[in-house]
């Protein structure tokens, strides 16, 4: 197990440190009647030994990480130089690929979560007070968007907000504008993108929270009722703070899953508008023919980084829980 | 006084019956409406008239005579030849569920008799498999496999996704195992059994229900997968996502974007009976992490 988390960082690592070959040239004279001329060939029989003879480049240290696709420190000063207001300063950035990436996920992430949390809170706690026979269905339709695989739930809705589609049609209908296409703009295929990800993550925390409200205790809640309160102050004060440990666990499930992601943005072909860091690297390697595998071990090694600094402060907490129930 | 707080009362059940009302409906919208487009030509389904053609299916009667018709499915199962990533994916996901279910049921069996914490650490894999982008592992395993020649494989992929599924897996039965009650085991021993009789007579018997939700995870991991399969899977090796995702390409160009509507219907139709047949098991095991810490 461990073998097989820890060899894949360690493989990424390396690849990271090291950069694909440049072709063999060759530069050969081309004499005509009209004198010579030098002509620059590429040697294929050279490039494709090199290749196999080193699989994995050049090596390139850590190069990869400050060029301009990853880090790119000097990019960023020019720009801080260069831009006069902090608006040109961000524009400028986010337009190199990673900061671009990092801001997508780090917006989906902050969106969708607090979001999902709060809707889904809100559908548990109404589907808790249905009665009895309607609960088994409408947890199995709850299901569903969530279970579904992501390319494919993504792209069923990518078909409905297609400008021929029901939704994209209708949207056109009412802004009574032919030419609208949620695909077209920026901001618009954010929130697209947005939209799916609620829509894709609510039946988690809303069946985890509706568990939870299962094993609220009885006699507080009636405490609380002869108390007076009503059923709003019963939500805040009784089944809330019940429910803590649960919201810090879809927090930090919803987090991973956030920034992760990907499949929407390949089946909604939306990578034109937003770019996850995911994504990067899945188009770094699949750059045909000759994938960019130090590119993308760069990229993997900063995710790996950035998620490490999401989940510490959780993975403390965990370890300090665990260590006071071992004594 | 006492009206009052029972007309408000009543409006707070009466939002929040409406709120689930829009939110089942926006949960089942999108499958009922691909499921009855599925069976229209892309004229009525992207229809650039009125989207009311899609419901009556108005160019379907045109072109085929009846309000349904089945050459999306015939499209993609045939021509397209889907049925061939299908049995991919069969093959994939029965050895990723098998292999993964055969070492969890086992491990976690035997970590939960050892008596030393494992947990927190198997805890912490599971979880460290959960937070990393998949893309990020399958970057570090690429490389490596063109070198062994083993990429595009059906076996490859099986082994990655086995090991990322596995401590999730080990996790879930560990944890299962040790709510089975050590005495059982342990009075079949003094009976004159092995530990491994006391494990086929005497635990196998009482473990299906740990066993059944944590093989139907690993399922889901394994059929709905899409990062892994589209990068260790050569072309003929494909399974269904992957294929999904190669049709769009291929048959927007060629206007048969039915095809790969109807290639979705299809993938989406086993989750369907899935989860109609085993909704507690999956409900426990979603909630399985959360409410034990």
């Amino acid at each position: 197990m461990i073998l097989f988390i820890a060899l894949p960082i360690i493989s990424a690592f390396v690849q990271s440190l090291f950069i694909q070959h440049e072709q063999v040239l060759i530069v050969s004279q081309n004499c005509g009647p009209f004198g010579c001329s030098e002509v620059t060939s590429i040697d294929f029989e050279k490039t494709i030994k090199l290749r196999q003879d080193a699989p994995l480049g050049k090596y390139n240290g850590i190069n990869t990480y400050l060029n301009r696709s990853h880090l790119a420190f000097a990019e960023v000063g020019n720009a801080w130089s260069a831009s006069e207001t902090l608006v040109d300063f961000f524009n400028e950035v986010f337009n190199l690929p990673l900061y671009g990436a990092l801001a997508f996920t780090l917006t989906y992430t902050a969106v969708v979560t607090p979001l999902v949390l709060i809707l889904g809170f809100s559908i548990a706690i109404g589907v808790n007070g249905l009665p009895n026979i309607m609960k088994g269905p409408s947890i199995f339709v709850s299901l569903l968007p969530f279970l579904v695989t992501p390319l494919v739930g993504s792209l069923i809705l990518f078909w409905m907000v297609d400008g021929d589609g029901i939704i994209g049609a209708t949207i056109k209908l009412i802004f009574n504008d032919p030419d609208l296409s949620l695909k077209a703009s920026t901001a618009l295929t954010w929130t697209m993108l947005i939209v799916y990800g609620i829509w894709h993550t609510l039946p988690f925390s809303f069946i985890v929270f509706y568990a939870g409200l299962q094993t609220v205790p009885f006699e507080t809640l009636e405490a609380a009722l002869i108390d007076g309160a009503t059923k709003w102050q019963r939500t805040i004060y009784v089944v809330i703070p019940h429910l803590v440990p649960l919201i810090s666990f879809v927090t930090l499930m919803l987090l991973m899953d956030n920034f992760r992601v990907f499949e929407p943005i390949v089946s909604f072909s939306a990578e034109a508008h937003a770019r996850s860091l995911s994504w990067i690297i899945y188009n770094d390697l699949r750059e045909s023919g000759n994938p960019l595998y130090g590119s993308a071990g760069a990229t993997s090694i900063l995710t790996i980084i950035g998620i490490a600094f999401l989940l510490l402060p959780v993975l403390i907490r965990t370890w300090k829980d665990f260590k006071l129930k071992g004594h | 006084m006492q009206t009052q707080a029972k007309t408000s009362i009543s409006f707070v059940k009466g939002l929040s019956f409406c709120l689930v009302c829009l939110w089942l409906l926006i949960a089942a919208f999108p499958f009922a409406w691909s499921f009855w487009g599925s069976f229209k030509v892309q004229s009525d389904f992207f229809s650039k008239a009125d989207w009311m053609y899609a419901l009556w299916g108005t160019n379907t009667i045109k072109e085929t005579g009846s309000a349904f018709t089945s050459s999306g499915y015939y499209g993609a199962w045939i021509i397209k030849g889907f049925w061939k990533n299908f049995t991919n994916t069969g093959i994939v996901v029965f050895f990723t569920v098998l292999i993964s279910l055969t070492i969890g049921t086992l491990g976690g069996y035997a970590l939960a008799r050892s008596g030393f914490r494992y947990a927190f650490w198997i805890l912490m894999a599971a979880l460290i498999f959960r937070a990393m982008p998949h893309i990020t592992l399958v970057s570090g395993y690429l490389l490596p496999f063109f070198e062994w020649n083993i990429w595009g494989y059906l076996p490859t992929t099986i082994i990655v996704l086995v090991a990322m599924n596995q401590p999730f897996t080990l996790w879930m039965l560990h944890s299962f195992f040790l709510n089975v009650p050590k005495d059982l085991d342990e009075s079949a021993m003094i009976d004159g059994c092995n530990r491994f009789q006391a494990f086929r007579y005497v635990v196998v018997p009482v473990m299906w229900p740990g066993v059944i939700t944590a093989g139907l995870f690993s399922f889901l991991l394994a059929y709905n997968d899409f990062t892994v399969t589209v990068m260790l899977l050569s072309e003929d090796n494909e399974t269904i996502i992957p294929a999904i995702n190669s049709f769009l390409g291929t048959t927007q160009v060629e206007g048969k974007i039915m095809y790969a509507v109807a290639a979705v219907v299809s993938v989406t139709a086993p989750i369907l009976v899935l989860v109609l047949f085993f909704q507690r098991q999956i409900v426990s095991g979603l909630t399985a992490g959360a409410v034990k810490g």
